[in-house]
């Protein structure tokens, strides 16, 4: 099980700063159960933006939103509002948002820090998705993460190794800052990474911060 | 002036600078660090002393800097954040400005995985960038990265790298621009040896007018032999070397290959030197410093700027 919790909403609307139309996605899986973007909660974000005076330009609550296929399937029925909307807010853990991420050609917004994936890596299983870090910044890499698949956990890359779209530490496996670039030139957006993005909170990561979050 | 860097003073009156590389050894041993201090002395106007480069366990890189200092040089301590999390970076710092070491370059690292420990654990706790911007609060603001605040701040002429031979390469120079507006006095590149793709990448660092806000160091290096030259196009991520240089080299005899790698050298600096821009070169003859003195002179670069500590 993914244990994630929303971020603070004030974040969440700095996020959405610019984007007047939202579509919301959540997930009945972990998500649920964490309540961190369950039906409840996504129902409760939908009013909540609506107060800050956003649009909604649909939603969804996919029963497993790690589960791309099933994901992109239900994603499907929503493309005219997903279509019309500025962007997404995906209340889920990170496996969750990068599902979105990959599947739609749109900007995704994390709305949600995963703290642990309690010993489970979610239905995508073809790659490490989400360390876990409890501080999750897919807002500032097109909803690619840099923590689980850059070797140097860079914030602010490339480093001089990327070549060819590898990894200098292994050919076989993909750049991701190549891939964040990529990614970000196609939805217009590379003004993103001419930021500089500060020191990351790792206190709150599971491999540098203290457990008790997750054992209460 | 920023710090009592001799580099700083070199670049600050205008003169085309000449960095230096020592190599720490994989040693207590310091005849090592006094003898190729002893050849650089006089023909640079700073020299970098690496930090752990490709990740192998070698001295200290201010701990050599002591030592090169003491015969003469003005050291750039090189630091990587692969090591140390901000705690021991800004503790280094605060150490490294007290010992009288007044320039540092400030990197990402290789990775680990590349040296002779590869089951170590990597830090990363920052990333270069963050690294610079941290040194720059440090002394320009006199605050630690938690923001607290020193009484004496550390005087460190502080450089970064670039690669203008990565990927994506329309990027790179963004990311050039960030270093730049985080803080980097000077930077250095990765060794040159194709000189179109440096010149077209420093066209787009004056489109941006970073030259005018940051000192660029093109990076030089002889090649000694024809399978250097070869393991360095094939094997080193991040470098770029045209077929024209193996070419060269194939062309004379193996004795005279490191002559003839030496005259590459010269070459390359002659046309870096003419690229507007360009305020100094980084010289790496690593494991190779007696043919520095050579290099300098003939590019003409003689004799180094003198001025009164």
């Amino acid at each position: 099980m993914l244990i994630s919790e929303q971020k603070p909403i004030e974040e969440i609307l700095s996020y959405l700063d610019g984007d007047k139309n939202v579509f919301l996605v959540g997930c009945k899986g972990c998500a649920e159960g964490w309540k961190s973007g369950g039906e409840k909660q996504v129902a409760e974000m939908e009013r909540n933006l609506q107060a800050q005076g956003k649009t909604i330009a649909g939603s969804v609550v996919v029963d497993m939103l790690c589960d791309s296929a099933l994901t992109n399937l239900k994603l499907r029925t929503y493309k005219k509002e997903i279509a019309a909307a500025d962007s997404i807010l995906v209340l889920t853990d990170g496996a969750g948002v990068q599902t979105v991420a990959e599947l739609v050609n749109k900007v995704v917004h994390p709305g949600c820090d995963t703290l642990s994936s309690g010993g489970a890596h979610a239905e995508w299983k073809e790659a490490e998705r989400c360390l876990e870090c409890g501080d999750c910044v897919l807002e500032f890499t097109g909803g690619l993460c840099p923590i689980a698949r850059c070797s140097k956990h860079l914030l602010n890359g490339p480093c001089g190794g990327s070549q060819g779209g590898k990894c200098e530490v292994n050919p076989d496996i993909p750049c991701v800052w190549q891939q964040i670039i990529d990614r970000l030139a196609k939805l217009g957006q590379l003004d993103k990474l001419e930021r500089l993005v500060m020191p990351k909170n790792w206190s709150v990561s599971l491999t540098s911060g203290p457990p008790v979050k997750r054992l209460s | 002036m920023k710090t009592k860097s001799n580099l700083e003073q070199v670049l600050e009156a205008g003169q085309f600078a000449v960095t230096g590389e020592l190599g720490p050894p994989q040693s207590a041993d310091s005849e090592v660090i006094k003898r190729k201090a002893k050849i650089l002395k006089g023909y640079v106007d700073a020299c970098n002393i690496t930090d752990g480069q490709t990740a192998v366990v070698r001295m200290a890189s201010w701990a050599a800097c002591l030592i090169a200092k003491e015969e003469g040089l003005d050291p750039v301590v090189q630091m990587t954040c692969r090591d140390r999390n901000r705690i021991a970076l800004q503790m280094d710092v605060l150490g490294i400005a007290a010992l009288g070491i007044n320039n540092m370059l400030c990197l990402t690292g290789d990775h680990q995985k590349f040296g002779n420990h590869p089951t170590a654990k990597g830090v990363y706790d920052l990333d270069s960038i963050q690294f610079v911007k941290m040194v720059r609060g440090m002394r320009d603001d006199k605050e630690f990265q938690c923001g607290e605040e020193m009484v004496v701040e550390p005087r460190i002429f502080i450089g970064a790298a670039a690669n203008p031979f990565a990927d994506p390469f329309e990027f790179r120079v963004a990311r050039l621009a960030k270093k730049v507006a985080a803080g980097a006095d000077f930077i250095q590149t990765q060794i040159v040896y194709n000189v179109d793709k440096f010149a077209e990448w420093m066209k787009m660092v004056r489109d941006r007018g970073l030259h005018e806000r940051v000192k660029i160091l093109a990076g030089v290096a002889p090649i000694k032999s024809v399978g250097a030259a070869r393991y360095m196009k094939t094997r080193v991520p991040g470098m770029d070397v045209p077929d024209s240089v193996i070419t060269q080299l194939q062309g004379v005899p193996k004795e005279q290959v490191p002559k003839e790698g030496i005259k590459l050298c010269i070459d390359i600096i002659n046309q870096v030197r003419e690229i507007e821009g360009v305020a100094g070169i980084h010289l790496m003859a690593i494991e190779w410093e007696e043919a520095v003195p050579e290099i300098v002179e003939a590019a003409g670069l003689l004799p180094r700027p003198k001025f009164t500590p």
